[in-house]
């Protein structure tokens, strides 16, 4: 037994042997060590989660950027220029995000889920919201390179302007909370990791399918489920910024839908967070 | 040990006190080419109280219901009824506060995989709360504690499961806490490894009072650290004492244990009559019996017939598992050593 009293143990001050024990009477509580703030375990759980990247995310990151280098490659010989060669690389570029932030991301946490590995933070005293705001962050941040260098090489390949591209850095934030809030969603929720990664799988197709195909060449149910996805206004805005002038409105409100359903998700996600930690 | 055996001693300074635990997980459906399961009771009225600074233990084989004892002490599984205090604080009510007061180490480590070990350590510490310097400051007082130093930037992943597992406890070690929970937490590792674990174990119970409550199936492991240790059959506490208060429940027999070169010499009388007192794991049978009966058995099978049958034979005195055994419980699931 030690002679150190319950209030000096957890009061992380630390008492020397000469301290009396004090016994223990009724209702007297012992105090509660700090809760981790909300920023601080947001910035360590997205260190964390970016360092994965080293060991597991890059191979996977080359995949994500070949496959839609890939597939603009694929569409140079069946769209020669204009609208449709904006959406072929804009819906290419938005692609990267959609691979990883939604596909990658709802595989995670379906994982995580499954395997028991959300009882580390449900015993830890951190706020949901930074488990799930640290993990979409880092996996967002994971498809800045792929998404950059397919938004280039695209506009190289159709001769597009490079001069608005800068617009990625609304892009690709906005998009990815997005996509990596449903992403996110979809992982806590599903019933069982097998469909997490089938609804990250089939989220991804769509992105792929609505995203990179010309809109005006599509069904009107397709065109509706189009505009029901989130990456749509992530590939409208950034389709908009090969204008020589671009319609500024026009993106900040395509940004804006992409903002809406980042909040939204990924306030779901958080609350199927909670759900998922405690049984 | 031994005298601190009785139960009603100091009640007032159990720092954990659960009373009726009850929780039921309700029957599986039936799926395509399963059988349903039936509802389990999992924790059937449990009570316990675990006292300030002592280690004290669960013992049990899966399926036991430790761990979701456990998981019901630690906020992660929410009670069907029943009441469980820690240091004065209503967890059942505010499960939440469990994080504040235990540091946990569960089964699973997916969580941290693909950190290093550095990393995993130094996060978690920042996720109990501390700040930076502090977290990065145990974090090295904790790795250097647990020889960890050496391996500290390489990936959990890329470790082996005994060092992987130290390395999660070395994590539930950033960010003191009152309380600590540790669910078989030396599974897979070497001596060395134990030994820092039960070390560093020691050093907070010392310093600082730490209570520590421990999942184990190791009957080994629950003789030689616990002070205390509560046996757990099918969701209840069949016995809860010092484990040399449960031993002197069997003190009075011993444990006799034949291993046959092949099959089992029948025909001599003697052999077949301590047969049906035997539990057969195939070419060895352990026994059970009074010391004169003991002697007897042991004279019958080293000398005569059946002597050349015989492989090998151990005398023992009773141990966890033979308590566990002569309390009702089923033994498959218990490991020893």
């Amino acid at each position: 037994m030690s002679a150190v009293s319950a209030e000096a143990v957890t009061g992380g001050v630390r008492t020397g042997p000469e301290a009396e024990p004090r016994p223990r009477g009724g209702g007297e509580a012992a105090p509660l060590a700090p809760r981790a703030r909300l920023l601080p375990s947001l910035a360590a759980v997205y260190r964390a989660q970016l360092s994965r990247a080293r060991v597991a995310r890059i191979p996977l990151l080359f995949v994500a950027t070949f496959q839609s280098v890939g597939i603009m490659i694929l569409m140079r010989g069946v769209v020669d220029g204009g609208d449709e060669a904006r959406a072929v690389v804009a819906g290419s570029s938005v692609l990267v995000v959609a691979f990883v932030a939604l596909n990658l991301l709802a595989q995670y946490f379906g994982q995580l889920r499954a395997g028991g590995g959300l009882d580390h933070y449900a015993t830890l005293p951190v706020p949901p919201a930074a488990v799930v705001l640290g993990a979409a962050a880092a996996y967002a941040s994971f498809t800045v390179p792929g998404t950059a260098v397919t938004a280039v090489a695209g506009s190289v390949l159709f001769k597009l302007p490079l001069t608005h591209l800068w617009v990625l850095v609304a892009v690709i934030p906005l998009s990815g909370a997005a996509l990596a809030g449903l992403g996110a969603a979809l992982g806590l929720l599903a019933p069982r990791q097998e469909l997490a990664t089938l609804c990250g799988q089939l989220g991804m197709s769509a992105a792929l399918l609505l995203g990179v195909l010309p809109a005006a060449h599509l069904p009107a149910v397709l065109g509706l489920a189009r505009d029901l996805l989130p990456s749509t206004y992530g590939v409208e805005a950034l389709a908009r910024c090969f204008d020589a002038r671009p319609d500024w409105l026009a993106v900040a409100a395509d940004l804006g839908v992409c903002a809406a359903v980042g909040v939204v998700s990924l306030a779901a996600a958080t609350w199927a967070y909670r759900r998922a930690a405690v049984r | 040990m031994a005298e601190r055996g009785s139960g009603g001693e100091v009640a007032g300074d159990a720092v954990c006190t659960v009373r009726g635990l009850v929780k039921t997980y309700p029957a599986a459906r039936r799926r395509r080419g399963a059988e349903g399961a039936p509802a389990v009771r999992a924790s059937d009225g449990v009570d316990l109280d675990v006292r300030r600074g002592e280690i004290f233990g669960l013992l049990g084989p899966n399926g036991a219901g430790k761990s979701t004892l456990v998981r019901q002490l630690t906020g992660l599984l929410r009670p069907d009824g029943g009441s469980v205090e820690l240091l004065g604080h209503d967890l059942v009510r505010h499960p939440e506060r469990a994080a504040r007061l235990i540091g946990y180490l569960g089964q699973e480590s997916s969580a941290l995989d693909e950190l290093t070990v550095a990393l995993a350590a130094e996060t978690t510490g920042r996720l109990r709360g501390l700040d930076l310097r502090t977290a990065r400051a145990e974090r090295d007082a904790v790795l250097d504690e647990l020889g960890l130093a050496p391996i500290a930037g390489r990936p959990l992943k890329k470790l082996s499961g005994g060092q992987r597992r130290l390395a999660c406890f070395a994590a539930a070690l950033v960010g003191e806490r009152p309380m600590l929970v540790l669910d078989e937490p030396t599974t897979g590792m070497d001596p060395v490894a134990r030994r820092a674990v039960w070390a560093a174990v020691d050093r907070r119970r010392a310093e600082h009072g730490t209570t520590v409550l421990l999942v184990t199936h190791n009957v080994i492991e629950a003789e030689t650290v616990l002070d205390r240790v509560a046996v757990l059959e099918r969701g209840r506490i069949i016995a809860c004492d010092t484990p040399a208060g449960l031993k002197a429940l069997v003190a009075d027999e011993v444990r006799v244990e034949l291993v046959w070169r092949d099959a089992p010499p029948l025909d001599v009388p003697e052999v077949a009559a301590l047969r049906a007192g035997a539990t057969e794991a195939g070419r060895r049978w352990t026994l059970r019996l009074g010391p004169a009966e003991a002697r007897a058995a042991v004279a019958a099978v080293t000398g005569g017939p059946a002597f050349s049958a015989l492989d090998d034979f151990t005398l023992a005195t009773p141990s966890l598992e033979d308590v566990y055994l002569a309390l009702g419980g089923r033994a498959e699931g218990l490991v020893k050593g």
